[in-house]
This record gives C-alpha cells, sequence and structure tokens, in this order.
C-alpha cells in the first residue's frame, strides 16, 4: 500500500512546487509593483471598447453533441484499459466479449457517420 | 489504519472535497461552480488513491474532468437561464432536498456501521479483492469484468450504444439547402454533365 503511494510522491512535490510557482506570480505584482491609477490609466482607450452586454449567449447545440460523443467513445477507451493489462489471463471468453462490446459500439458509430452527426452543417 | 502521512493527506484531501462541494452549491457565478466541482472531482481523486483504488481515481480523472466536467460546462454556457431569478425559488425545494440528504446519510451510516461490525467482511464475498502487492488494482479489474461479469459489461456497451443514438435523435437537426461536399460527385464529374450547350439563333437571345 504504502508502495503504491510513495510512488504518487513526485506528483504531490509537483503540485506544491506549482502552487508555490503560482501563488508567487500573484502576490509578488501586489509587493514589487508601482502603481498609480488614475480613471484615464484605467479606461479602454485606443484600443478597444467597454463590453456592451454579458458574453454568455445561447450557441450550437451541436457542441454539445459533440462532446457527448466523444465522452462516450472515452468511456470505451476507459473499458479496454483493464482489457489489455490482463489479456494474458482471461482467455478466448474475454477476447471476444470485448470484441462484440466493440463490435455493438461499432455499430453506433455506423450509425452516427451515416446519419451526419460528425458533419457540422 | 490510517498513520502518519497517509493521514495527514487523508483530512487534507477531505476537507478541500467538502469544501469545495459547499462551494458549488454556494457560489454565485454557475461558471465558477462547475470549476469547483472540477477541484472537487480532483480531490475524490485523490482519496481514491489513498483507498488503493488506482485504476478508479484515473479513470475519475479522465471520464469525469476531462470529458464530463466540460460538458457541465458547456451546458452552463448554453443554459441561457436568469440564475440569480432561479437561486430565489431554490429554497422552496429545501425539504425535498433534505430528505434526499437525509436517505444518503442513513445509507452511508449502515455501510459504515457495518464495516465496523464486520471488518473483515470484504473477504468472504465471491470474488475477494486480492492484495495490491501481488495483483495490482487494474488487473484485479479486468480479471472478472470480462468473463465472471460478461453480461453487466455487454449491458454497457449497449447502455452507451442507447446513450449515443438518443444523443444523435434529440440534437441533430440537419439545416435545409446547405451545399455539403461529395468528393466522389465532383470528381466524377465529366464534361457531359457539367456543362450544357445551347443553340442560340442569330438576333435572339436565350
Amino acid at each position: 500500500m504504502s508502495a503504491l503511494l510513495s510512488s504518487y510522491l513526485p506528483i504531490i512535490i509537483f503540485i506544491g512546487v506549482a502552487m508555490i510557482v503560482g501563488l508567487a506570480l500573484i502576490v509578488a505584482p501586489f509587493l514589487v509593483a508601482y502603481r498609480n491609477p488614475d480613471p484615464e490609466k484605467l479606461s479602454a482607450y485606443e484600443c478597444g471598447f467597454n463590453s456592451f452586454d454579458d458574453a454568455r449567449m445561447k450557441f450550437d447545440v451541436r457542441f454539445y453533441l459533440v462532446s457527448i460523443l466523444f465522452i462516450i467513445f472515452d468511456l470505451e477507451v476507459a473499458f479496454l484499459f483493464p482489457w489489455a493489462v490482463s489479456f494474458g489471463k482471461i482467455g478466448m471468453l474475454g477476447f471476444w466479449s470485448m470484441m462484440v462490446f466493440l463490435g455493438v459500439l461499432t455499430i453506433g458509430f455506423i450509425y452516427e457517420w451515416k446519419k451526419g452527426a460528425l458533419e457540422w452543417d | 489504519m490510517l498513520n502518519g502521512l497517509e493521514a495527514v493527506f487523508f483530512y487534507l484531501f477531505a476537507f478541500i472535497a467538502v469544501a469545495s462541494a459547499f462551494m458549488v452549491i454556494s457560489a454565485r457565478n454557475p461558471v465558477h461552480s462547475v470549476l469547483f466541482l472540477i477541484l472537487t472531482f480532483f480531490n475524490a481523486a485523490a482519496l481514491f488513491l489513498l483507498t488503493g483504488a488506482e485504476f478508479l481515481a484515473m479513470i475519475l480523472l479522465v471520464v469525469y474532468v476531462g470529458a464530463v466536467a466540460v460538458l457541465f460546462l458547456f451546458v452552463v454556457m448554453m443554459l441561457d437561464v436568469d440564475f440569480a431569478e432561479l437561486k430565489q425559488g431554490a429554497l422552496q425545494y429545501a425539504p425535498v432536498g433534505a430528505l434526499v440528504g437525509l436517505i444518503l446519510a442513513a445509507e452511508l451510516i449502515i455501510v459504515t456501521g457495518g464495516y465496523a461490525f464486520a471488518p473483515k467482511l470484504g473477504e468472504t464475498v465471491a470474488l475477494p479483492t486480492p492484495d495490491v502487492a501481488t495483483r495490482n488494482n487494474t488487473a484485479a479489474l479486468g480479471d472478472i469484468l470480462y468473463t465472471d461479469y460478461i453480461f453487466y459489461f455487454q449491458v454497457a456497451g449497449l447502455v452507451l450504444l442507447v446513450a449515443m443514438i438518443g444523443a444523435i435523435v434529440l440534437t441533430l437537426r440537419h439545416k435545409e439547402n446547405v451545399k455539403r461536399q461529395s468528393i466522389s460527385q465532383q470528381v466524377a464529374r465529366t464534361p457531359e454533365t457539367a456543362i450544357e450547350i445551347k443553340k442560340v439563333e442569330t438576333g435572339k437571345g436565350i
């Protein structure tokens, strides 16, 4: 157990270093940068303008469709990992069980291809 | 059971998970809520790692952080809902929410209570979890998922198929009169199909 966890120690160290660097970059300007703002300096002048309204708006439902199709194939790949790891132990039944699983999803893939779900317009 | 450094990390991740879960429901900006949800997923993955469920932790990162949270972001951005107005009416659902929370808490207490009464229960089931030192987590899952639990595995495949077809049926609308590219048609064009020759009589137009 502790062997497993100690193999993740570099990640903890990495997160710690990343946090220190990130916080240093956020905090350092408050300490060292010269600040003397006035309304003209803070206004959007020459290039740029103040925003007209909220940046959030409805956008095309097809983004949603693309990402949901991505998640489904993502899950399919997630099923492949343990299969590949214990491939030698599960024999022919395990092999064909995965082939049927992939076949079912390939039927879905052919359906979405023929339906034109992968085309934009 | 938990000792020293493990306990420190458990309490650290557990505290961040609970705090960011609280921020999910209390943040004013829904996009911030989703970002806190991602932080909660990360800490849940770390907690899975602490219990030795390595594969589950990685899948939580790949599937939930990588895909589902992005999908949530899409939905939050896409819904043109006044969230301030939505939150006004949220209080009337509080009793139902409290009931669901109570049921979940009771289930958790029963599960952990069962563990307190019979800590060796996990070893008496049909397929006990093998020792991490001898067979790693991913391989232990793979040993049984595709053979002993073949029915559930195939049902999972069918559920994914249904989700795929359902998403396409619900959202796919093709615009009319859009000219699409068809390479085979374009390549198969001949002068006979592409141009039309008309005899124009002298002194007249077409």
